[in-house]
């Protein structure tokens, strides 16, 4: 589904990707954990051919990255922070970018799931930044794809639009679909993630299901077999 | 491409920018015509406000619109669609949108003039074409500043000055440059330092045209002595194009080698 190999990135002086290779399998969630600065969003920006690498190589369903191929009609991201042009209406949002990938998508159903229709009219720049993660939710999930990536998703939603994303999730991941998360949300995590990569400034440290970090760590709890891969790092 | 092209053009037709852009012409292209009553003099006087100001719009406005549009590319390159065409759809839709602007702001007081049988509509429509490679230009260059500063500060003090050094420096350190070496032959520099300036290029290419001496200036008049007037314009029109697919290019390589 989706391969980096040996992929190294820098921004001026500071190394964010070192020599990094993953290798993602269909039909499985998988969460990116890791602190701030470790490189999360680089990596993800990077499948999707926003950020090159210095070297290495990208592949997403069978295609190169660097060739902007068709993959991406098949890959459908979620931003970290959404924020769009603030004189269109929410509507013409969703129209304009229904246009631009040629696909109708099903936006609709979840219109009414996370109850964005009174907003339909408004413009984007007037809306809170929960409602316009809602937006940015349907913008990613209202088109059928095989890959979806998503940065931060939980980023400003109330607690019941977090029960919807959790439901928007699990409906696409019972279709067979690959997702990749990256979240603070620990425990958003531990329910819905098979597999968890943690990342930590550039490199891979952990590749594994939930069972196999509780082996490594001897820990139960996630956020304290994280705090255990962090700490052993720092020695 | 086209989409892209489609969508920032008609973002840029709704903004209050575009209209001001429109009336200023427009009351301008009235006011000169209807006052002085002489078609060739408001040809002359607006071409020396088009050639200046043209420039500076297409600086501004390039750099301010890739500013602010800068999360919406960003949800753009996520979508399946070649970098190339975002940013080629993007610039043409400013530079169209500019464009539009000076051709009807002009346009329109010229046609209820009537400017169809006097014999100075290939004039106008000269000027038109200058005011139009400029703003074309000058969104080019400032794009190309844009995408390779992040800080919006220091993007839009470069834009400003590559203005400035154009439209205003340049003729300065020209005319220096030629008292200063009076006493050796000038000419092919005199040649090569206008077709270094798109702005001195389309003062030429109208003045060419216009066929007053008096206003062509030491480079205009070197232009025409060693091109003459049909040759000339050929090849300052020429250069011109060069003008825009130079920078065009250099901004679709700067974009596909950056980091969003």
């Amino acid at each position: 589904m989706v391969t980096l190999k040996n992929i190294n990135k820098s921004f001026g002086s500071v190394n964010v990707l070192q020599n990094l290779t993953l290798e993602i399998t269909p039909g499985k969630i998988v969460a990116v954990l890791g602190p701030n600065g470790s490189g999360k969003t680089t990596m993800i920006k990077s499948i999707l051919g926003m950020v090159l690498p210095d070297s290495g190589e990208i592949e997403v369903l069978g295609q190169k990255v660097k060739s902007e191929g068709t993959y991406r009609n098949k890959v459908n991201y979620l931003p970290q922070i959404a924020r769009f042009p603030d004189n269109l209406k929410v509507k013409e949002l969703i129209h304009m970018i229904q246009d631009i990938r040629n696909v109708k998508g099903n936006p609709e159903e979840l219109i009414t799931q996370l109850g964005i229709e009174k907003y339909l009219d408004k413009r984007l720049g007037n809306l809170s930044g929960g409602t316009r993660q809602k937006v940015n939710l349907v913008l990613t999930f209202m088109f059928d794809g095989e890959l979806y990536v998503l940065d931060e998703p939980t980023a400003g939603l109330d607690p019941v639009s977090l029960i919807h994303l959790k439901e928007i999730i699990q409906v696409e991941k019972k279709k067979g679909k690959t997702l990749l998360i990256t979240s603070h949300i620990l425990p958003l995590v531990e329910e819905m993630a098979d597999e968890i990569v943690f990342l930590l400034e550039g490199c891979i440290h952990f590749h594994g299901t939930m069972q196999q970090l509780r082996e490594k760590t001897g820990e139960s709890q996630l956020e304290r077999a994280i705090a255990h891969l962090i700490l052993n790092n720092n020695d | 491409m086209i989409k892209i092209l489609k969508y920032s053009f008609s973002d840029l037709m709704r903004s209050r920018w575009s209209y001001a852009y429109f009336l200023f012409y427009f009351l301008l292209g009235m006011g000169l015509l209807f006052l002085s009553n002489d078609l060739s003099k408001a040809i002359i006087t607006l071409m020396n406000i088009v050639l200046v100001l043209t420039p500076l719009i297409g600086t501004v406005f390039g750099v301010m619109y890739f500013y602010s549009a800068r999360e919406f590319t960003e949800l753009l390159l996520a979508q399946p669609i070649k970098r190339k065409h975002i940013f080629l759809g993007q610039y043409l839709g400013i530079s169209s949108s500019l464009s539009l602007s000076l051709i009807l702001g002009l346009g329109i007081p010229f046609l209820i003039y009537g400017i169809g049988g006097s014999g100075q509509s290939v004039n106008f429509l000269l000027l038109l074409m200058a005011g139009v490679f400029l703003t074309f230009i000058f969104v080019a260059l400032s794009v190309n500043i844009t995408l390779r500063h992040e800080n919006k500060i220091k993007g839009f003090g470069y834009a400003i000055l590559t203005w400035l050094l154009l439209a205003v420096i340049y003729d300065g350190l020209f005319l220096i440059g030629l008292l200063m070496f009076n006493e050796y032959p000038l000419d092919s520099f005199t040649l090569l330092a206008s077709v270094l300036n798109p702005i001195d290029l389309s003062r030429i290419l109208i003045l060419l045209k216009l066929d007053i001496s008096a206003l062509l200036g030491y480079t205009g008049a070197i232009f025409r002595n060693f091109f003459g007037t049909d040759y000339g314009m050929i090849v300052s029109l020429g250069v011109l194009c060069m003008w825009v697919i130079v920078p065009v290019g250099l901004l679709l390589r700067t974009a596909k080698k950056k980091d969003f």
